[in-house]
């Protein structure tokens, strides 16, 4: 599913209430060159990930060259170029859950779905990706599933949660 | 909002006070083990045994001890209820009739607890993060009415001078010196921000501070605005703090409706605004100068310095940029005088320092300790030592930029200098406990690996400096590495660190070296005879 931000005229701006907020978010920045992250922000958490025709829009919006834009999504870990699964499952890899076996608990994962991190599976079900440190390390090892942190994973705990998914 | 406003809504405040409290923690890592459903649930059982009107169930910040969450505080007894479940938090009522009851109790004269010297942590776990009323009725915002109707900026700067509080985002500049640069440069703008890009792995100090305690920062950060003269601050926050960014931008609009952000705060001629910039994931944005691209939109690569922020800064205007614990000294620093926090510490590291206390431990979790606290009574008397009468073989400290203490060094008291001395450095604070089966040589390699990614690209050094160093240990693990290969390790090391353009780079081989340093055998055991 592509963000109709392409065709810019009337019907699919109101059929489109996204695209409604992004122009929410220029308009608040007052269409500033400097809050190109704030607007890529939005547009991730509005379309899901950054496909090439929101970083056309914004380029447009911002009036930035194209390079720019490219540049600056593709710099940051956040963003995603790339449409994520239904489900996201972020394996937190700091020092506290590697010394605490987190690299066995994502190996297990790969081999469970059979991708691996920063893919997703084929049917768009699960995406799997790793995170350099979520800062709860009292807890390790920390998953994020969905945006929950869940606390003192193990190989069970993991599986389970990825059967309950597919 | 004038002085008696603010008497009035902390007074106002204390008479809505129950006479007992049960504090709940709702920071990261009790969350993440459902504390906000033990919190509705216990608040429940409370109203249905109609006792809702003598006990209060409270939403507090990090109490602490991490590894015995959910954690909940009785405000009588300063008690500990510990991994409390939705199965067994009927058995605090049970306590709290005096009966008897099936919970894990923990006494605020724990080791944990008793060790530790609360200053940045001063209202952590005491009051709810969510409301500014909390943090009013606990003394809040009265220094920053001291500071704008009493002092002149040049007394604040000197007294933060006085009390010798250095920076705590790692390197230990002193912070009264940073503020006196950015309050002499001429500008017709000036900014101050705030760093929260806490990217370390293995450390979650400035995480907790913010989601325990946001109106310390707002207040420490109008403090230094008003030093140094800035009208807009800014607060850079990692996007992996969801948390955080929400309780933050919770306290500014409180702060901003209450008059105590804008203009004309406490009817002084003084505006200052905060705004919230989220981070993208990208370590390098911890340093200052990648930090302040970053904020501005662009690629976060960092700039040569000098010129340094305090000149040329955000938008080239002058700009002041201290780290989330360094704010968070500013108001106790203010309203107890220099010479009581420089009496803390050591003689060249004053005051507290917090560390996140993680990894091959009995109790992990977050502790502030003045500085000079040796390295054993940290991990063995406040950490309770290993797991399963396991042994301690080393100590990280400084994330990726820091280095592995040996288990041989543990008497080493915390200051700057002497980690320095050690290979290591203070960092951040996150102190990373590892066991007799931990392989040194893998864990420099998971530094490395890190470095290597997080490298921004933009100088060769670090770029493949970091690419090549990580091939090497690469190699030696695999047992093809040669004695030729381990010479060329340690040259490659020393040329990153004097180098590259910055922080990172100059301190990416740190986790190399000292474990070089201390655990050389590990390594020399994997090389390969020469042919």
């Amino acid at each position: 599913m592509e963000p109709a931000v392409k065709n810019k005229t009337k019907s699919t701006e109101q059929t489109d209430n996204r695209l409604k907020f992004l122009n929410a978010a220029l308009k608040k920045n007052l269409y500033q060159p400097d809050a190109l992250i704030e607007i890529l922000h939005t547009a991730q958490e509005l379309f899901g990930y950054l496909s090439r025709e929101t970083l056309e829009y914004i380029t447009r919006e911002l009036k930035l060259p194209p390079s720019k834009v490219y540049g600056v999504a593709t710099f940051y870990n956040f963003f995603s170029l790339k449409p994520k699964g239904e489900h996201t499952c972020i394996v937190c890899m700091g020092t506290a859950c590697y010394v605490k076996g987190a690299a066995e608990l994502l190996s297990e994962m790969e081999k469970f779905l059979n991708i691996k991190a920063g893919e997703t599976t084929p049917d768009g079900k699960v995406s799997i990706a790793t995170a350099r440190c979520i800062g709860t390390c009292g807890s390790a090892p920390a998953i994020i599933y969905d945006n929950q942190v869940a606390a003192y994973q193990t190989k069970e705990t993991v599986i389970k949660k990825l059967k309950e998914w597919l | 909002m004038d002085l008696a406003e603010l008497l009035e809504i902390s007074e106002k405040e204390r008479r809505k006070k129950k006479p007992l409290e049960i504090h709940c923690c709702v920071a990261a890592s009790c969350v993440s083990s459902n504390s906000q459903s033990i919190k509705d649930k216990l608040t429940e059982i409370l109203r249905n045994q109609n006792l809702a009107d003598k006990v209060d169930v409270i939403g507090v910040g990090c109490l602490g001890l991490c590894s015995k969450g959910p954690l909940l505080r009785n405000s009588q007894s300063g008690e500990f209820y510990c991994n409390v479940s939705l199965d067994n938090v009927e058995e605090i009522l049970k306590d709290l009739k005096g009966e008897k009851c099936r919970i894990e109790k923990i006494s605020p004269d724990d080791p944990f607890y008793k060790k530790q010297m609360h200053i940045v942590l001063e209202n952590s776990g005491k009051i709810d993060p969510e409301s500014i009323e909390s943090y009013i009725a606990n003394g809040g915002y009265i220094t920053l009415y001291q500071v704008l109707h009493e002092m002149t900026p040049q007394e604040v700067i000197e007294e933060i001078t006085k009390s010798g509080l250095r920076g705590r985002g790692g390197a230990g500049y002193p912070t009264g010196l940073k503020w006196s640069l950015v309050a002499k440069s001429v500008a017709e703008k000036k900014f101050v921000v705030c760093n929260a890009d806490e990217g370390d792995p293995g450390a979650f100090m400035d995480r907790s501070v913010l989601e325990s305690d946001p109106h310390k920062i707002i207040e420490g950060m109008t403090i230094a605005a008003y030093a140094v003269g800035a009208q807009q601050g800014y607060i850079y926050i990692r996007g992996e703090y969801p948390l955080a960014i929400s309780r933050l931008q919770t306290a500014i609009r409180q702060a901003k409706k209450y008059g105590l952000l804008g203009s004309q705060i406490f009817e002084a001629n003084f505006d200052f605004k905060i705004d919230l910039r989220i981070g993208a994931g990208a370590f390098v944005c911890g340093e200052e100068t990648a930090l302040m691209q970053s904020i501005e939109g662009k690629r976060g690569t960092p700039y040569p310095r000098p010129p340094y922020p305090a000149e040329y800064g955000l938008w080239g205007y002058p700009t002041l940029i201290n780290n989330v614990e360094t704010f968070a000294n500013v108001v106790p620093i203010i309203r107890n005088g220099s010479e009581w926090f420089s009496k803390i510490g050591t003689e060249n590291s004053k005051g507290t320092k917090v560390f996140a206390l993680a990894g091959k431990i009995a109790r992990t979790g977050l502790i502030e300790v003045p500085m000079g606290t040796t390295l054993r009574e940290i991990v063995e008397e406040i950490g309770g030592g290993v797991p399963n009468k396991g042994k301690i073989k080393a100590i990280q400290t400084g994330g990726p930029s820091g280095g592995c203490i040996p288990a041989s060094k543990l008497d080493t008291p915390v200051d700057y200098e002497s980690l320095i001395e050690l290979g290591s450095m203070m960092g951040s604070g996150g102190m990373i406990v590892m066991d007799e089966n931990t392989n040194m040589v893998e864990v420099a390699k998971f530094f490395m690996e890190f470095s290597k990614d997080e490298s921004c690209g933009k100088c060769i050094p670090c770029r493949a400096g970091t690419y090549e160093i990580h091939n090497i240990l690469s190699k030696i693990l695999n047992g093809e590495a040669t004695q030729y290969d381990f010479e060329k390790l340690k040259l490659l090391c020393k040329m990153v660190k004097e180098t590259s353009l910055c922080g990172l780079g100059q301190s990416a081989p740190n986790p190399v070296l000292s474990t070089i340093m201390n655990f050389e055998d590990e390594y020399l055991s994997l090389l390969k005879e020469d042919i």
